[in-house]
């Protein structure tokens, strides 16, 4: 009853205790309860897109509530900050440096975030400002967490990471 | 704002420790291990490979 209370309705689930190589017995003892959901193939476009427009919300989506306010807190929070420091979110365009324009497709997997701020006017960056590289790397690497975050969306819709809230 | 390398570091070690800790380990004890491993990690290398190229002029 508890663990079909905490997966929530439209999904099947149950409670299992981790195995370490030990007795049946000594693992349900010994071991935390792992919270084992079903896979929801049908949810795992969706989950990736809203994980692409904000980082955690596609785990939100698939009921992961903690996991998901943690990473949106975790990369929100660090692509602001490169913001703050001056980052520049402008795309490069051109092929004269190949290299920047992977860094602007990182940039823009964070989704709404990026477009927000390309829309607020703070896209420019300071290239003379001691922290502009600082800002560029915290706002790619935001990007680039987030891609991380989508994968791991869809692997969890469709059951093949189905552990953690 | 924030031009100090330390502070960036701390903070750029602390925010990608938590999100592997959450995508790499399933339950909260093995997440704050991990992400404290992988937090003292980042700032233990980034210190070492400090200390080694300060005396080389490039």
């Amino acid at each position: 009853m508890q663990a079909a209370a905490a997966c929530g309705a439209g999904t099947t689930c149950a409670k299992i205790g981790l195995s370490r190589g030990v007795g049946v017995e000594d693992d349900l003892a010994q071991t935390p309860e792992v919270i084992v959901r079903a896979a929801r193939p049908a949810a795992a476009v969706p989950a990736c897109l809203l994980a692409w427009l904000l980082p955690g919300a596609g785990h939100l989506y698939l009921r992961r509530t903690g996991k998901g306010l943690v990473l949106m807190g975790a990369i929100v929070s660090m692509f602001v900050l490169g913001v703050l420091l001056d980052a520049r979110l402008q795309p490069y365009l051109g092929f004269d440096d190949p290299l920047a324009i992977l860094r602007s497709l990182a940039q823009m997997a964070m989704g709404v975030p990026y477009f927000v701020a390309r829309a607020l006017g703070v896209d420019a960056g300071q290239v003379v400002s001691v922290t502009h590289e600082y800002g560029n790397t915290f706002t790619e690497v935001g990007g680039l967490l987030n891609i991380l975050v989508i994968l791991d969306a869809f692997d969890t819709a469709m059951g093949r990471k189905d552990t953690g809230a | 704002m924030m031009a100090s390398h330390l502070l960036n570091l701390t903070i750029f070690s602390a925010v990608v420790s938590t999100v592997f800790a959450m995508l790499l380990r399933p339950d909260t004890r093995s997440r704050v291990r991990f992400g404290l491993l992988a937090f003292g990690g980042f700032m233990a290398a980034a210190l070492v490979v400090g200390w080694i190229m300060y005396p080389f002029p490039l």
